[in-house]
């Protein structure tokens, strides 16, 4: 099986369904960066012969878009950050402290694991409107805090850490909080990493909730004003596709920067979308 | 007596806290939030989808909202078109996945690194642009690209979304077209740890390739396809962005209305909360039921 007469049919499968794969993505980008009149061309040519920004200065001068990239980058970057500090101090407490409720506590968690998220989605928009935080970055922000992926993630992680450590640590006089930022945070670094990733792509991608729960347009994240500008642009495809380049190219480069940490995720975590 | 009882519980309840303080200090900031937006919600939209639920409060009315629901044609078709996407579709990805990851797998390591990236890197975009894309792809007009791929074997053209029997069509079709890259991944991990002793045991007998794979490595793999089937049925069930970009929510005829779908406008345009709670508990149930199966399958295999 190792010659390379053999392997390189394989290659060939394998790179064919890898362009298959990547194909909407190279057609997105293409139709973005070509002038109107090459857009509806027929036949549509897959090759490029010219290409443009105009799209893009188009797109920048006519939207909001960069306005709806920084609320996306503030909600989702709140979220991820409040999920490292809280999924591990909960993840340590479960995994290696004693108390009482602990278990009722990690029970009522898990079950909630398969609980898809629009099944939540009308009670929460009722609960954020008695709280008066419908149509607020604090109403989009805190159901985003209230996910349970990461506190089991970090549960199953840090039961695997050694406990001489902490117990060492006690002995010389560390507080229970030094315990935890000065042991288990620093231990914790490649689950932290995966829960920073996963959580960061989740919001960055959300949309039905930020779609219910926000009405004024200049506070929207970049998927719902994507969507809006459908409405706009109807069949406008040139400067829809803009709008989906702008939207997807930050997310690309978070993947290529991290790479290794995706992979790694979808193996301690499993498939989140 | 009772001024020594309540001291001895006064000191009793700080000694729990000294004892138990800082665990219910980690554990509190995320568990409260957990029971606001999470637990709460979950119970209450049990509740909601017993009440008759507008936008102005609503009464107790017991099964009526699910008796609505079931003489409703197009929330079953909205059920039908839902499940119908699902089995499709998780039935293609899961095939996808296997034989991509067996594909890559007698590859070297850096061939490893190099598709695992390269089958995940389309999963990192969001529904709704991908969804964009595949409307662009899949338009009707003589410059659509599908149509014009089709048409040189002589197919076409289609109205894709804007006919009511090719919409769904489009809709599944622009699902099943990208490798899974998830499940490859975690199919590629499983297959690296299976026991080496069997495969040999095979050789010895003279085993083909093909029947290696076949009667070893897919039986083997059997947790890893249960796991990833739950998964991507239950992803499946909460189809959303697709619909609601690729078909202006629903399609012509509702012809690829799907449950969330119908929560969505049947809430938040209609007003009709109690309605839609009782839409999500449907699609909670079978989420439920999924899950279910998974875990009775999983207990009777044979661990290896």
């Amino acid at each position: 099986m190792s010659s390379i007469r053999q392997r390189l049919p394989v290659h060939v499968v394998l790179l064919l369904a890898g362009g298959l794969s990547l194909f909407p993505l190279y057609w997105l980008f293409l139709t973005s960066l070509s002038p109107t009149q090459y857009v509806v061309r027929v036949p549509p040519e897959i090759v490029p012969r010219e290409l443009t920004t105009a799209n893009y200065v188009r797109l920048f001068e006519t939207t909001p878009i960069v306005r709806w990239l920084f609320n996306t980058v503030v909600i989702a970057g709140v979220i991820t950050a409040f999920h490292l500090l809280f999924d591990s101090m909960a993840g340590y407490a479960f995994a290696k402290r004693r108390f009482p409720g602990k278990n009722v506590m990690f029970w009522l968690v898990v079950s909630t694991l398969t609980v898809p998220a629009q099944v939540t989605l009308i009670p929460v928009f009722f609960i954020l409107r008695f709280l008066g935080l419908l149509d607020t970055y604090p109403g989009v922000i805190l159901p985003g805090l209230a996910d349970v992926f990461g506190i089991f993630l970090m549960k199953q992680f840090i039961q695997t850490l050694p406990t001489e450590l902490e117990h060492a640590a006690r002995v010389d006089g560390a507080s229970e909080w030094q315990v935890y930022r000065h042991i288990i945070v620093p231990l914790s670094r490649p689950a932290l990493a995966v829960l920073a990733i996963f959580t960061f792509q989740r919001y960055w991608n959300a949309f039905i909730f930020p779609l219910v729960i926000l009405r004024d347009p200049s506070k929207y994240p970049v998927q719902v004003g994507l969507a809006t500008l459908q409405g706009e642009f109807n069949t406008d495809y040139g400067m829809l596709m803009t709008g989906a380049a702008v939207a997807a190219i930050p997310m690309i480069a978070v993947f290529f920067a991290f790479q290794r940490h995706f992979i790694e995720g979808i193996r301690i975590g499993g498939v989140k979308g | 007596m009772s001024a020594t009882a309540a001291s001895r519980r006064r000191r009793s309840f700080a000694a729990v806290l000294r004892r138990y303080g800082w665990s219910y200090i980690f554990v509190l900031p995320t568990f409260s939030l957990f029971v606001v937006f999470t637990l709460l919600p979950v119970v209450q939209g049990l509740v909601l989808s017993l009440q008759n639920a507008r936008v102005t409060g609503g009464e107790f009315i017991g099964l009526a909202n699910f008796e609505t629901l079931a003489a409703d044609p197009v929330f079953i078709q909205a059920v039908g078109n839902t499940i119908l996407y699902a089995t499709v579709v998780v039935a293609a990805q899961i095939t996808l996945a296997l034989v991509v990851a067996s594909l890559i797998q007698p590859l070297g390591p850096r061939a490893h690194v190099f598709y695992r990236a390269l089958f995940y890197l389309p999963l990192v975009n969001s529904a709704i642009l991908v969804a964009m894309v595949w409307r662009w792809i899949f338009n009707a007009n003589p410059y659509g690209l599908a149509n014009t791929a089709l048409g040189t074997v002589g197919l076409g053209p289609y109205l894709w979304i804007g006919s009511s029997d090719q919409a769904l069509i489009a809709v599944i079709l622009s699902a099943v077209l990208t490798i899974p890259g998830g499940g490859v991944v975690l199919y590629s991990a499983a297959m690296g740890s299976l026991p080496r002793e069997l495969y040999e045991a095979a050789d010895l007998d003279g085993a083909s390739w093909f029947s290696k794979w076949r009667h070893i490595t897919v039986p083997l793999l059997r947790p890893t396809t249960l796991y990833l089937v739950v998964i991507y049925t239950i992803l499946a069930f909460q189809l959303f962005e697709r619909v609601y970009i690729m078909t202006n929510g629903g399609g012509p005829n509702n012809a690829t209305i799907t449950i969330v779908q119908l929560i969505y406008s049947t809430a938040f345009q209609f007003g009709r909360y109690g309605l839609a709670s009782a839409m999500a508990v449907v699609l909670f149930g079978m989420a439920l039921v999924v899950a279910v199966v998974q875990f009775r399958s999983l207990r009777s295999d044979v661990e290896y």
